[in-house]
């Protein structure tokens, strides 16, 4: 069907896209693994050299390594478990009758169009702030001492905060998945005598299972490279070094690129990983 | 009997849906309402709702002490371009790709993908030293050129995706009646993609003005949007609800305005195509 001539006409519309990709992948990837074997610290003698494997050594040997794993493993997987838990919970109430669904549907999608230093901010200083926050007004009406939230409880706030912006995600992508599900297949469960619980542990959860995976891996992907919440709120102290803050306080702030760099080949494996389950599911379903 | 129970259940959904919404808005809500406020009654305790005297002083204060007008022009370059420039590169790749498939348009497709998944740290300094080499840094050309990159693969996707719902026979056609390439991109294919164009355009423009990794460290004084005009406010100096407030609202309510609009696309533009 398609001639040779608009094969190659084909070709040449595809090319400025693929080249250019193909540079912003490998120029940068290029450079930042020719860094990790590296000496480099641009503000003290510039390129002192390579030291082969040292900088994936001192890397995950600093002491500052294993905290930001735990740290980066506790964000991730808090944010994943509430919006997953209550983003099914919502679509299922979203999905059923009711008046002003779609009003009450833009209110929940709210907080994914909130660029992330604003939603950052708001929480930290008009919920959080421990002497004119809002949450610190409500435990002094109940009599109790208000928290510090931020330095407290810092890791739990930074989930709250970051759950707060996905859980829209989560819910639309669910609710998106749920109005696909077959409704005589629940009604006739249903007339069958099947319970609720029952209904949605053997028919709703089931038709969820996909929707739930790819929630899961594309949060996990952009989870993991959370930076704006960590930087205006905390600056990295009090427990909330993530793997990605601590490679950009490696880079920009202590200047130490050679190390730096080889925490980022690590990230870059991290997500490497977790995209290869994705793609997997997202080429299945890809009838090209 | 039975309508009365669905209509009971039906009022106990809207109830409890309601309920919910409002509380995950509230944070907006509260924002929007504190924009109004003077400073001292921002933090009045106990809060006060809506019987305040509403005031626009703090979007005036905002607008004089920090030249808002050029974060906000920033932005608006900043995410406009990087989304023109890329649908202008995407629209002829996510043609070919959709209209004269071959065998490897699946491994391409997933390659540009995956060169979304790489993190932004890993390769930040790269990425830093090039702005420094070309005399980039804290521009908007910068920005415009990484902020494109960063969102090619969505564009192409979603290109992809609008375009395959394009039935093939009617380009067929055209081309038996002579249409050459370039007529049968520009009449025939053209107002049959607008609508996927323009909410590949929307959601871009979305995510382009809310980016907040390269934004906050490719720029300073000159091409700072607002991610980082809002961040400059986590300042102890910036300690000031109402204006804090006011500030977020101007950088947000463009966006919420616009996402509204096109949370149809959002589903299927997020999630590649794998969730429709």
């Amino acid at each position: 069907m398609a001639t040779q001539h608009s094969r190659s006409a084909a070709r040449i519309m595809m090319a400025p896209a693929v080249i250019l990709l193909l540079g912003w992948m490998l120029v940068p990837l290029i450079m930042t693994l020719l860094f990790s074997f590296k000496k480099y610290l641009p503000m003290r003698g510039g390129d002192l050299g390579w030291v082969g494997f040292e900088n994936y050594v001192r890397f995950v040997s600093s002491s500052a390594f294993w905290p930001s794993v735990s740290a980066t493993l506790i964000v991730v997987g808090g944010v994943l478990a509430i919006t997953i838990f209550f983003g099914v919970l919502l679509a299922i109430l979203l999905n059923q009758p009711m008046w002003g669904q779609g009003v009450v549907r833009i209110l929940v999608i709210a907080p994914f169009f909130v660029m992330p230093t604003v939603s950052a901010l708001v929480w930290k200083n008009m919920f959080m702030d421990p002497t004119n926050g809002l949450f610190a007004h409500l435990w002094r009406f109940f009599g109790a001492d208000p928290v510090s939230w931020l330095s407290e409880a810092s890791l739990p706030s930074i989930v709250l905060i970051v759950s707060w912006q996905w859980l829209p995600f989560a819910t639309l992508i669910l609710l998106t998945a749920i109005q696909s599900l077959d409704s005589e297949q629940l009604e006739a469960a249903e007339m069958d005598g099947a319970p609720p619980l029952k209904r949605f542990a053997y028919i709703t959860l089931p038709h969820l299972s996909r929707a739930i995976t790819i929630v899961l891996l594309i949060q996990t992907i952009f989870l993991l490279a959370i930076f704006a919440e960590i930087f205006v709120t905390t600056g990295g102290a009090f427990g909330t070094r993530t793997l990605t803050y601590l490679i950009f306080q490696r880079v920009l702030e202590s200047q130490n690129v050679g190390l730096g760099s080889a925490g980022g080949v690590y990230a870059i494996i991290l997500a490497n990983i977790v995209a290869i389950f994705l793609m997997r599911i997202v080429g299945k379903n890809l009838d090209a | 009997m039975a309508r009365a129970v669905t209509n009971n259940r039906k009022i106990i959904n809207t109830a409890a849906a309601w309920a919910v919404g409002l509380l995950i808005f509230f944070p907006i809500l509260w924002t929007i309402l504190t924009s109004f406020k003077t400073e001292a009654t921002a933090i009045a305790d106990p809060p006060v709702f809506l019987a305040f005297d509403w005031t626009l002083e703090n979007y005036t204060a905002v607008m004089e002490r920090s030249n808002y007008a050029k974060f906000l022009w920033n932005s608006i370059i900043i995410a406009g371009g990087s989304t023109i420039l890329g649908i202008i590169i995407a629209v002829p790749a996510a043609w070919s790709m959709a209209f004269v498939p071959s065998k490897r348009t699946k491994d391409i497709l997933l390659w540009m993908l995956s060169t979304k998944m790489l993190p932004a740290v890993g390769v930040l300094y790269p990425i830093y030293l090039i702005c420094i080499q070309l005399g980039i840094l804290d521009s908007r050309v910068a920005l415009v050129i990484i902020l494109m990159l960063m969102n090619l693969p969505i564009i192409v996707w979603m290109l992809y995706t609008y375009f395959k719902e394009i039935p093939g026979e009617i380009l067929e056609a055209a081309r038996m009646d002579g249409a050459s390439l370039k007529e049968e991109i520009l009449y025939v294919l053209t107002p049959m993609a607008i609508p996927g164009i323009a909410s590949t355009l929307l959601l871009n423009f979305i995510l382009a003005w809310n980016e907040a990794f390269w934004t906050l460290n490719l720029t300073a004084a000159n091409a700072a949007p607002l991610t980082a005009f809002i961040a400059s406010y986590s300042s102890p100096e910036g300690l000031f609800f109402a204006k804090l407030s006011a500030a977020s609202t101007m950088a947000i309510a463009p966006i919420l305005i616009l996402g509204w609009f096109s949370q149809k696309q959002l589903v299927s533009g997020l999630t590649f195509g794998a969730v429709k």
